[in-house]
This record gives structure tokens, C-alpha cells and sequence, in this order.
């Protein structure tokens, strides 16, 4: 008795001084991100003399202005926006339509389909974004929304995690429809689509940051400054910081660049932390 | 129970009986992704061997059938095998890295509360960054001028260090900013493992006054090996894939110490135009990379 007591005893020191450990780390990991966020609040004056310091003091808005109305900042968050909100609709649509398909219907050569369709999970994208760029360029494509959305359309992961989620789905729920002669895309609508949402919602998430990071591609489509994303607009703007005179604007607009994002993942951090595991688990 | 077999019974009636409206459903509803798929993906993947077989510039019309001369041209190119051996250097300190570092911290995270959820978020939450923003912040962290690090070796009397700069310290700080931005997918990988172990199996040792290293060595790890070998596969895939971190701190340098094999086929290509030669390496990597997924599919069937 006396052994087990002190033996929860110390279980339960060591958990506190880890959990102590852990916090330490945590808030070193914030550092940088909460000195950046300082940053673009501070003059740039006080920045050429000082970057010292986690409270934006003297605190100003100057810099978020300045790109507002002096820069190409929204144009290339518009063009952000357009592009990760397309490529989102597009993939969920896309993705579910196919998964439905390999998961639930029956059709000659599915099983050989659907291997070749997973296979594709093994072609990173450096694989193919030369021919890509060849491809677009024969078309006299790039510097378009189209350009940056479309060849993104093509990854297999979200064919593969819904037809995952659609096996899962009881059959029996599918029968009565079918008992009701109701269509293959009444059924698909009206009772697969709404049974999906958690897992439309995941993938979601998943595209739309997915696209809004997205680097290689905007990089080598969309040369035209007028069309670039955010990602690559920031990238285009980081110069030399040790003689910028615009420290402030530069890390302001790494504010703007990281907004959405970081809004998305405030609101839906439960979907985004565990969706993570979905396509390895099963 | 009997309602249930018919309808199980009508359904397959149903399916017999329609087959070939059936099959055309199908398909239609398969259509637009295998449209995209093949056009956007399949094709592209044939198309760019094919391209590496010429002499081939980015733009206007010169193209020139050389077969694998732009091979040849690889095995002899010293830069190239530099950029694989920088790249095999970068991978082997994060990949290891990154895994015990996520291990570590989803054991530490993950327990049930409110502190552990917002730590876990805090973790996961650097992933959600861009490249760009990435290398933004730890660009400034490493600056040795007026970074962070700078900032506070000045204010303990050290001289700063240029980090990015230092033949020495590019890579290792390249790895730093990988590790704080990519740990958040393995962690919650891990977590996720984690928490499939049955909890029944640990009470049963703890009646048994099995020692915390003792539960972790023989409970906690068999139990994630097959999670254990998917990050693995994933990182060594990922890091050798490493682009952006090298493009936007440090150019490559000092003196090509960071240049990584996507850095060279993106300059190869963009800067210098010479997509047959940037397409060939680019097979080489993909030939890499497949076998490595290949490795990893062979180990998961083995122990199905």
C-alpha cells in the first residue's frame, strides 16, 4: 500500500515537471512568431535602430496601410483567395464524385482503376511540374487562375480519403433509397453527400491550405507580378534584411499571408489536428 | 434480419438487371477526376522522360532528339552529385530529428485536459505557415545582424552570429526552421497511434509495477510501428524534396553548400532555360522517391 502511494506519488511530480518542460518549449516555439507579429506593428524607423523586443512599442498601423494602399499585397492575396477557393470546390467535388464511384458502384476494371488512381500518390510534384510547365506553355496558359488551379485538381489524396469514408458508410442506408428507385445521383446527393460532411469538411481544410502554401508551381506559372500568390508575392519580397528600410511592411505582410490560414486553423483546429491521421489509419 | 437479407437480394437483382446503365453511371461519375488525373498527372509524368531524352530550352522552339545524353551528362555533372549529397546531408539530420522530436512530443501532448489540447495546437500550429512566411521568421531569427538569436548573444555579451552565412551553420539551421515548421503532421500521426493502443494493456502493467521506461520500450513502441515506419517513409520522401528553404534563406550558399537537387532542377530550368537537362533529374528523383514508397508498401505487406 505504502509502496503504491508514494510510487503515484512520484508518477505524479514527474508528470508536473514535464508538463512544466513542455510549456517552457511552447513558448519558445511562439517566440519567433510573436516577435514577427511585434515587428510589423513597430515603425520602421524604430526598426533600423532596434529590433529588440516581444511588445509592439511605440506601436503603429503604418505598415498595414502602407501595403494596403502603396503595394501589390491584395492583389496577390485576391489572387490567393480565388485560387485556393476554386481548387477547394473543385477537389471536393472532384474527390467525392470518384470516391463514391470506387467505393460503392459496380463497374468493370474498378479495382484496376482505383490502383491506378492511388499509384499517383507516389508522383511528388517535382516529378511533374517541368512537363506541366511545357504543357501550359503550349497552351499560352500561364499567368492565369486557371494555370495555378487546374494541374492541382490531379493529386489522388482526396479520391483516396473519401472512397475511404464512403466504404465505411452502411450499406443498408444506400438499399432503401434503392428500394425507392431513386437515382444513382439522388442517392449520391441526397443522402451520401450530407452523410460526408466531417470528412468533406477535413479535406477541405486540407486543400485550401494545401493551396494558399503552395510554392513550386505559382513560382514557375505565374511570373507576372500582377499574378502572383501571396506565398510567392511574399518570397518575391524577401530581400535583404539587414539593409531593408521597410523591415515593418515586409514582416506586415507575412502577417497578411499567414491570416487566413492561421484564422482557419483557430476555428477548426479539432478537424485539422485529427484528420491528419484519416487516410493512415485505416 | 430477413428485411435486411432481401433487400440485400433485390440490390443484387437490381444490379444484374441494370449492369450496363449501371457501368455508365459509373463511369460518369468517375469521369471528371480521371479526366484531370490523366491529363494533369499520368501524361506529364510520361511527357517529362520524354523530354529529358532532348536538348530542350524553356522557351521558344529549340528541341533536339539526344537520347540519354542528358544522363550521361548527369553522371559526370559534379555540381549534381553534390546537390544529392547535400540533400541526403539535410535529410539525414531532420528525418531522424523530426521523428524523435514528434514522438517526443506526442507522448508529452497527449494527454486528455485543456492545457495538453492547446499545447498540442501550439505544436501543430507552425505547419499551418507557408514556405514563404517560414523562412520569413527564421530569416530573421538567424539574421546576424538584427535577429533574434542577435539580439540576445548581444545582450549576454556574445558576438553574433550570421548563422545563414557560416559554412558550418546553414545546414543545420535549414533543419532548425524544417523541424519547427513540418513536426506538427508526425506528431499528430503519432498521437493518433498513440491513442489506438488498447488502454487495457497498460493497466494491466501497472498492476504489474512495470517501470515507465519498461512500458514504453515494451508496450508503448511495438504498438506504433507501423506509424513509426509511415513518418519515416514520409519525411525521407518530404525532405529530399526540399525547396523552398534553401531557394529563400540562403540562395544555395554559402559556396553551394545548401543547394538541394530541387534547387538545381528549379535553376536549371528557370534560370538557365535547360529543361531537357532539369527533367532528367527529375527523373533521377522521382526513381528515388518511388523506391523508397516501393520500401515502405513491401515492409506494410510483410507484416499484414
Amino acid at each position: 500500500m505504502a509502496t503504491a502511494t508514494s510510487d503515484r506519488k512520484s508518477a505524479f511530480t514527474v508528470s508536473n515537471a514535464l508538463a512544466a518542460v513542455v510549456v517552457v518549449v511552447a513558448v519558445l516555439w511562439l517566440m519567433p512568431v510573436v516577435w514577427v507579429l511585434a515587428m510589423s506593428f513597430k515603425p520602421n524607423s524604430e526598426l533600423m535602430r532596434s529590433t529588440a523586443g516581444f511588445l509592439p512599442i511605440p506601436f503603429t498601423l503604418d505598415n498595414y496601410a502602407g501595403l494596403l494602399s502603396l503595394s501589390a499585397t491584395p492583389n496577390w492575396l485576391f489572387n490567393s483567395l480565388i485560387v485556393a477557393v476554386s481548387m477547394t470546390l473543385l477537389t471536393l467535388a472532384l474527390a467525392s464524385t470518384a470516391g463514391y464511384a470506387f467505393a460503392r458502384l459496380e463497374f468493370p476494371g474498378r479495382r484496376i482503376l482505383f490502383v491506378f488512381v492511388l499509384a499517383g500518390l507516389m508522383v511528388p510534384e517535382q516529378a511533374v511540374f517541368i512537363p506541366l510547365h511545357a504543357l501550359f506553355s503550349s497552351w499560352g496558359y500561364h499567368n492565369t487562375h486557371t494555370a495555378l488551379i487546374v494541374p492541382r485538381l490531379a493529386v489522388p489524396m482526396g479520391v483516396f480519403l473519401m472512397t475511404q469514408f464512403f466504404r465505411a458508410v452502411p450499406r443498408d442506408i444506400e438499399e432503401a433509397a434503392e428500394l425507392d428507385n431513386a437515382g444513382r445521383l439522388t442517392i449520391f446527393r441526397k443522402i451520401m453527400l450530407p452523410l460526408s460532411y466531417p470528412a468533406l469538411t477535413t479535406l477541405g481544410l486540407f486543400t485550401f491550405l494545401y493551396a494558399w502554401n503552395d510554392f513550386l508551381w505559382p513560382l514557375v506559372s505565374a511570373t507576372d507580378k500582377e499574378m502572383y500568390t501571396i506565398t510567392v508575392g511574399l518570397a518575391s519580397i524577401q530581400g535583404n534584411f539587414a539593409e531593408t528600410e521597410g523591415l515593418g511592411s515586409v514582416m506586415a505582410a507575412a502577417v497578411f499571408a499567414s491570416a487566413p490560414v492561421v484564422l482557419l486553423y483557430l476555428v477548426f483546429q479539432k478537424y485539422i489536428v485529427s484528420g491528419v491521421s484519416m487516410g493512415s489509419s485505416k | 434480419m430477413t428485411s435486411a437479407r432481401t433487400s440485400v437480394a433485390a440490390a443484387e437483382m437490381n444490379t444484374h438487371t441494370g449492369s450496363r446503365r449501371d457501368w455508365i453511371v459509373a463511369y460518369l461519375f468517375l469521369l471528371p477526376f480521371l479526366a484531370v488525373y490523366l491529363v494533369f498527372l499520368v501524361y506529364p509524368l510520361f511527357s517529362g522522360f520524354w523530354i529529358s531524352l532532348h536538348d530542350w530550352e524553356l522557351v521558344g522552339n529549340f528541341r533536339e532528339y539526344i537520347g540519354f545524353q542528358n544522363y550521361r551528362d548527369l553522371w559526370a555533372d559534379v555540381l549534381f552529385w553534390k546537390t544529392i549529397r547535400n540533400t541526403a546531408l539535410f535529410a539525414s539530420i531532420t528525418v531522424p530529428c523530426m521523428t524523435a522530436l514528434a514522438l517526443a512530443l506526442a507522448l508529452a501532448v497527449r494527454r486528455p485536459g485543456r492545457l495538453y489540447a492547446v499545447l498540442r495546437g501550439v505544436f501543430f500550429a507552425s505547419s499551418v505557415f507557408s514556405v514563404s512566411v517560414v523562412t520569413l521568421v527564421w530569416r530573421m531569427v538567424l539574421d546576424g545582424d538584427r535577429g533574434l538569436l542577435a539580439n540576445l548573444f548581444r545582450s549576454v555579451g556574445i558576438r553574433p552570429i550570421g548563422f545563414l552565412g557560416e559554412p558550418f551553420w546553414a545546414m543545420p539551421s535549414l533543419a532548425v526552421a524544417t523541424l519547427w515548421w513540418g513536426v506538427g503532421l508526425p506528431m499528430a500521426l503519432f498521437i493518433a497511434a498513440l491513442n489506438q493502443i488498447p488502454q487495457d494493456i497498460y493497466e494491466a502493467a501497472e498492476l504489474d509495477f512495470a517501470s515507465r521506461w519498461k512500458v514504453l520500450r515494451r508496450i508503448t513502441l511495438p504498438g506504433i510501428k507501423r506509424t513509426f515506419v509511415l513518418v519515416l517513409v514520409l519525411q525521407i520522401v518530404l525532405q529530399f524534396q526540399m525547396f523552398g528553404q534553401a531557394q529563400l534563406m540562403t540562395k544555395g550558399g554559402p559556396a553551394d553548400q545548401t543547394r538541394t537537387i530541387v534547387q538545381y532542377i528549379y535553376d536549371t530550368g528557370f534560370r538557365d532555360w535547360q529543361i531537357g537537362y532539369a527533367s532528367a533529374m527529375a527523373v533521377v528523383l522521382f526513381v528515388l522517391m518511388f523506391s523508397i514508397s516501393m520500401v515502405q508498401l513491401w515492409l506494410g505487406s510483410k507484416e499484414d
